[in-house]
């Protein structure tokens, strides 16, 4: 049997393993049109909901009348908050410690609000039933502005008890959430009031929306026979899920299962819990029918999980050579009618104090003010951690904002303070401890490969060419280095909902040598059915072909928290190499005992155990896996499998550096981009391809949140933005070509020394957009302009600073 | 979103069709790629209890190419771009449609339907009145022409009866050179400021020009101020100031999600200079 | 409500006889009658292309047909364009590119893409993306999609030429 073994590295290429760009697995079903999402499930005598929605942004709700929608044909029964009341289900707790109306319970806070659940027959009826719905409504005014919301007389809660503490804390004001602070108030104001040179800037990151390509939508069923709820839905989240269900229905949590199918992208828009989940459960259990409920795109931009809409005042101080001496920041943030941010429960601002970025930056202070407006609730992590591109995007404008006040170049001005490399791990001023990084190789390299130098040089030609008359655009160079904090976390300070935010891992091994593998999180696109195989197959010597990825089932998956703020690969990755090691711990004995030496004397090498000191004497896994089920190994159970729990001793820190350069027309407002470099380092690669694959799509959404993509309001609170007409989507012609490369600076604390990258490219692209915009006109005069850079916004740059003159 | 429930006729005559017409007056919309009214229906912005498809009324279809050029009403943007005789003789054509919404959208849209219901947004009324188009319609009571020049009374409201069928569009082989110039914020999206233009020329003087612009008011707007300014001119700098401010005394933008009306007046006087420029080129 | 009809459509080589109201939109009539689920439902404005089929060898947004428009119509939609024992070739090149991510655009994707190597079976770059404007995709950034599309055209080329 032991015939004469492939080297080395033939066997470690054929187990598909860590860094390889292995094909994904998922593809096949996907490309032939059979991928299971939450619309295609079809049940036996399945029913439809769908919404009655506010046209207004703030309104009494004085009357619902139901009778000639029941009379629709196929409308089976109208659910209004009368109706919910009973069961205590009229309202429900947000993610964030506020509560939320599930229906309008007397009032409306936002336009779009969901006022009544009509349940049909068939999609048709149910929309045929919401027309008929007559609601009266009495107007009231509207707060859209959080700045005048703090000062307006006009209550929008008046559920919450007046005076009483927020779930964070004491509110000011009864339009007021919370105050969240991180830093030294006090020794920031001294350096400010002390340094050379001091830069103050408002930078406002504008409402947007995640909008996946599949709106939110559920499938609820309720099986009255045996009492088990089966809820299939867009969930980013599903364990969490089953617990909110289970807390706020009073179901016992072995009676719910939660199943995401397959989920046409999330990007955070599929976190929270949303009125529609609620009313299909209580639709199924009322008509004891399975009960389908899908948004429509208006639904979706309007009503479900905003993110962004952070007011954040800067103030940054440096010496006159361009040391940062102190940062402070003020944050207004604009919440929307309730509370229903997606953030751990410790951290109702996320991790906004990562606003230091990748800069040595002594002494700093942040503060947020929550605040609630006639806008749609959310705040969630939209292809974020947790307010880290608000984070980001803060810094990398006050690092442009400070570089024009010292008159320095901003890529030196970045130089000379990043982090050093010998200073990690480094704690932050905001409280952080950096795992590791090496900003200044990335750097280096970044702009020598663009040229940097020659890249201004040609900026200043174009500048002297604009102004002689020889040309009316204008060149732009953005720069970012960012620094995300990913990974979320540490059971010790993050939680949600009381959940404390580990994750999980399940391995059987079967017998001829291949392998299950169920995991907490949950792929919305990420492909974690090939990239967590590849990590196992590394970890215990089994082709990747040969292990089965599950997620998403939590009646099957161990218990995680799901699948945002990067925290796939940081965390259930991790555990997933943890069980994978136990299961090589167990292998090993096996192994020994097989070989007849001690445990001590064998090694793992790629796909098998050796002899030490004799490789020719070896047991494979595969052989192995076999003798576990048919060898009495002594003082050893049968069986091979293993599950872990992994609770991260710190967050992952991936980092970037991004140049983008970019024409501006300066009459028409229009943009091209010429070039964009994203240099990502995410620390161990363990597919390259589906790394690449990730920074495209995060910088194509990076590109549509800088230069179009918000939800804007009108001063009535209605939504601007409503459809993909106005919401700006890029298509395939208005995105560049990205050229991509990396650096690979492990974590140290992560098993497989891996950060995470799927949102970096959102966190530093929107920046690196946003600046080369600012950048094309720093010679004229610019120092600050909001986002998003749409065309007349550009324009109107342009038209301030006299250039159409 | 879901339409309202509609009864839905096939005719496969025009009799039959205007026929239908006449039955149920404005409780009737005749249909023909629908991408402009279908969204509209779903959206329960647009009301229409019975919908008469156009699909099978045969005498609608076809390109004539000659001295004169006839494009039946259920011509679609695609076969526009695709006719290899009508780029040859009016490539403005081509041009244009190519600005149209994307590949899905010119398979099923219409000449017809770009030019009869009254968008301000569609980019064919426009171009059609700068090359001063008629449009034929027929009804129970016969058939006419409608100037596109004086065809649009507002936004959505045009000189059509309820009762009458847009059959064709006709317009004269343009001479000289034609241009159409949009700018909008991505593909598929409607102008935030389109110019169509017509110039001949002698030697270095324009002797006739034409200039329409769409989305700069709640109807396309020919302007022969600005035409004027051109002629008998050789198209110099001061001469296309002029035609600017010309046009810019015409249109009356409103603000929207494309921008203020600022914004929209000066990209106006833009796109129209860059669109003379291309014409003047090609002239 | 209005009347139920009845109507004929052939979808994927195979005569369908629908019983549905004229209202029903043909994106319905594909995933709900004919259990069709690979073209999606994005945006139900005529935007995002993810319930793109072809129609009498027109890409169409079947979330902005009728089922009554499309009566006596010829369909094929992502399940006739390949089988699992013989993909299409944009199939096998979009995962070969990773030209998908979530996979909800990459059904109404590829098929825009098949109808437009049919008009165009030798497209440059700028000739796919002004092509393939009609449908957007959220995960990929496109980079990958162009590659596929290109790549696929580039083996049903030389499949071609060795066939002849």
């Amino acid at each position: 049997m032991n015939d004469m073994s492939p080297d080395r590295a033939e066997r470690s290429e054929k187990l598909n393993g860590l860094g390889c760009s292995r094909k994904r697995v998922e593809d096949a079903r996907f490309t032939q049109g059979k991928g299971n999402y939450v619309d295609d499930i079809k049940l036996d005598g399945m029913l439809s909901g769908d919404f009655v929605r506010s046209p207004y942004a703030h309104a009494k709700v004085v009357n619902i009348s139901t009778e000639k929608a029941l009379e629709v044909p196929g409308v089976l029964a109208v659910l209004t908050a009368t109706d919910l009341e009973p069961l205590n289900l009229h309202w429900m707790p947000t993610l964030a410690g506020d509560k939320q109306m599930v229906l309008a319970d007397g009032k409306v806070l936002f336009q779009g609000q969901e006022v009544a659940f009509v349940v049909a027959t068939d999609r048709f009826a149910a929309a045929d039933g919401v027309e008929a719905v007559d609601v009266e409504y009495e107007e009231l005014p509207v707060l859209t502005d959080p700045f005048e919301a703090l000062k307006s007389d006009i209550v929008l809660r008046e559920d919450l008890e007046k005076g009483a503490d927020g779930a964070h804390g004491p509110r000011k004001h009864h339009n007021h959430i919370f105050t969240w602070e991180a830093g030294d108030k006090d020794a920031t104001e001294q350096v400010l009031s002390h340094s050379d040179v001091v830069a103050e800037e408002m930078v406002y990151y504008h409402r947007t929306h995640p909008c996946p390509l599949e709106t939110c939508g559920c499938v609820a069923s309720m099986d009255k026979v045996n009492g088990k709820l089966t809820l299939w839905g867009t969930f980013q989240a599903p364990h969490a899920i089953r617990t909110v269900v289970s807390l706020i229905s009073g179901i016992e949590e072995h009676n719910i299962r939660i199943v995401s199918p397959d989920i046409g992208g999330g990007f955070g828009n599929k976190v929270g819990a949303y009125p529609g989940y609620v009313c299909s459960v209580v639709a199924s259990i009322v008509t004891g029918k399975p009960v389908k409920w899908i948004e429509d795109r208006m639904d979706n931009l309007m009503a479900t999980a905003f993110a962004r809409d952070y007011w954040m005042q800067g103030k940054i101080a440096a010496t006159k050579e361009g040391k940062i001496t102190g940062l402070w920041c003020h944050t207004t943030a604009d919440h929307g009618g309730f509370d229903a941010c997606a953030d751990p429960s410790k951290f109702p601002a996320g991790f906004m104090s990562i606003c230091t970025g990748s800069y040595d930056i002594p002494t700093a202070y942040l503060a947020v003010d929550g605040v609630y407006t006639n806008k749609a609730p959310g705040g969630v992590a939209y292809r974020c951690s947790f307010r880290v591109t608000e984070a980001a995007y803060f810094v990398e404008r006050m690092m442009e904002v400070l570089a024009i006040e010292l008159n320095m170049d901003a890529a030196e001005l970045r130089r000379i303070n990043f982090i050093r490399k010998d200073q990690f791990p480094y704690q932050s001023a905001l409280g952080w401890e950096y795992d590791s990084g090496d900003y200044h190789a990335a750097w280096d390299k970044a702009l020598a490969a663009v040229d940097y130098a020659g890249l201004r040089r040609e900026q200043a030609e174009r500048i002297e060419a604009f102004k002689a008359g020889h040309t009316r655009k204008l060149l732009g160079i953005g720069l970012t280095h960012f620094t995300e904090i990913v990974g979320a976390g540490p059971v010790k300070n993050c939680d949600i909902l009381g959940l404390g935010m580990f994750d999980s891992c399940e391995i059987r091994i079967h017998p001829t040598g291949s392998a299950l593998a169920r995991i907490g999180a949950i792929s919305q696109g990420q492909g974690h059915a090939t990239t967590f195989a590849q990590i196992l197959a590394s970890e215990i010597g089994l082709p990747a072909e040969s292990i089965t990825v599950e997620q998403g089932d939590t009646d099957t998956a161990p218990y995680g928290l799901g699948t945002y703020g990067s925290r796939s690969t940081p965390v259930s990755g991790a555990a997933t190499a943890l069980a994978g090691r136990k299961i090589r711990a167990k292998a090993q004995m096996i192994a020994a005992y097989l070989l007849e030496v001690h445990d001590d004397d064998v090694e793992f090498d790629v796909d098998r155990f050796v002899v030490k000191g004799a490789p020719e004497r070896f047991k494979t896994m595969k052989e192995i896996a076999f003798a576990a089920y048919n060898q009495a190994v002594p003082g050893i159970e049968p069986g091979l499998e293993a599950v872990s729990y992994y609770d991260p001793p710190n967050m992952t820190y991936p980092f970037g550096a991004y140049i983008c350069v970019m024409e501006i027309d300066v009459d028409t407002g229009e943009h091209d981009i010429r070039q964009f470099y994203a240099l990502d380092d995410c620390g161990t690669r363990i597919n390259p391809m589906i790394i690449e694959g990730q920074v495209h799509g995060g910088l194509t959404e990076a590109l549509a949140i800088a230069m179009g993509q918000e939800i804007a309001y009108d001063d009535m609170g209605n939504v601007k933005t409503g459809t993909l007409m106005d919401f700006f989507l890029p298509t395939v012609c208005e995105t560049p070509h990205y050229t991509t490369d990396y650096t690979t600076t492990p974590s140290p604390h992560h098993p497989i020394g891996a950060k995470g990258v799927g949102e970096s490219p959102n966190v530093g692209g929107v920046p690196a957009f946003s600046n080369a915009v600012h950048d094309a006109f720093r010679a004229f005069g610019l120092r600050q302009s909001h986002m998003p850079h749409d065309q007349w916004r550009v324009w109107k740059i342009a038209n301030d600073l006299g250039l159409h003159n | 979103m879901i339409p309202a429930a509609f009864e839905y006729y096939r005719p496969r005559d025009i009799s039959s069709a205007v026929s239908l017409l006449d039955q149920f007056g404005d409780e009737a919309r005749v249909i023909a790629g629908g991408h402009s009214l279908i969204p509209m229906m779903k959206l329960r912005m647009a009301d229409v209890p019975h919908l008469v498809d156009l699909q099978d009324l045969d005498e609608l279809s076809g390109i004539e190419v000659g001295d004169t050029i006839k494009i039946g009403a259920m011509t679609t943007q695609y076969e526009m771009i695709n006719d290899d005789d009508l780029a040859d003789v009016a490539p403005i054509l081509r041009e244009a449609a190519l600005q149209i919404a994307d590949p899905q959208v010119r398979y099923m849209g219409t000449i017809g339907g770009n030019v009869a219901n009254g968008d301000p947004g569609n980019d064919l009324p426009g171009l059609m009145q700068c090359l001063d188009a008629v449009y034929s319609v027929v009804s129970s009571d016969g058939k006419r022409t409608i100037p596109a020049r004086e065809f649009y009374k507002a936004a959505f409201s045009t000189a059509r009866k309820d009762t009458e069928i847009l059959t064709s569009v006709s317009f004269c082989a343009p001479k000289g050179g034609c241009a159409y110039v949009k700018q909008k914020r991505k593909i598929g999206d409607y102008a935030t400021a389109a110019a169509a233009v017509q110039i001949e020329r002698q030697g270095d003087r324009c002797t006739a020009a034409s200039i329409a612009m769409t989305n700069l008011s709640d109807i396309p707007v020919w302007s022969e101020a600005a035409a004027s300014a051109l002629l008998d001119t050789g198209v110099d700098e001061g001469a296309v100031k002029s035609a600017v401010s010309g046009m810019l005394g015409d249109i009356d933008p409103a603000e929207d999600n494309r921008g203020p009306v600022a914004f929209k007046r000066h990209v106006a006087g833009v796109i129209l200079t860059r669109a003379i420029s291309s014409a003047w080129a090609r002239a | 409500m209005s009347k139920q009809q009845q109507y004929r459509i052939k979808v994927n080589g195979q005569e369908e006889t629908i019983t549905a109201e004229p209202r029903e939109l043909l994106i319905y009539t594909l995933r709900e009658h004919l259990n069709l689920t690979g073209p999606h439902i994005g945006c139900e404005t005529s935007h995002c292309g993810a319930c793109t089929v072809t129609m009498n060898r027109k890409s169409v947004k079947a979330c902005t047909v009728f089922i009554a428009q499309a009566d006596g119509a010829e369909i094929t939609t992502i399940e006739g364009l390949g089988d699992p024992d013989v993909l299409h070739p944009l199939q096998e090149a979009f995962r070969e590119h990773h030209g998908l991510q979530c996979g909800y655009c990459t059904p109404g994707m590829i098929t825009r893409a098949a109808r437009l190597l049919e008009e165009n079976p030798d497209p440059t770059d700028e000739d796919i993306r002004f092509g393939m404007a009609g449908n957007l995709c959220r995960c990929t950034g496109y980079q990958n999609i162009v590659k596929s599309i290109k790549a696929a055209a580039r083996t049903m080329n030389e499949t071609r030429e060795a066939a002849e």
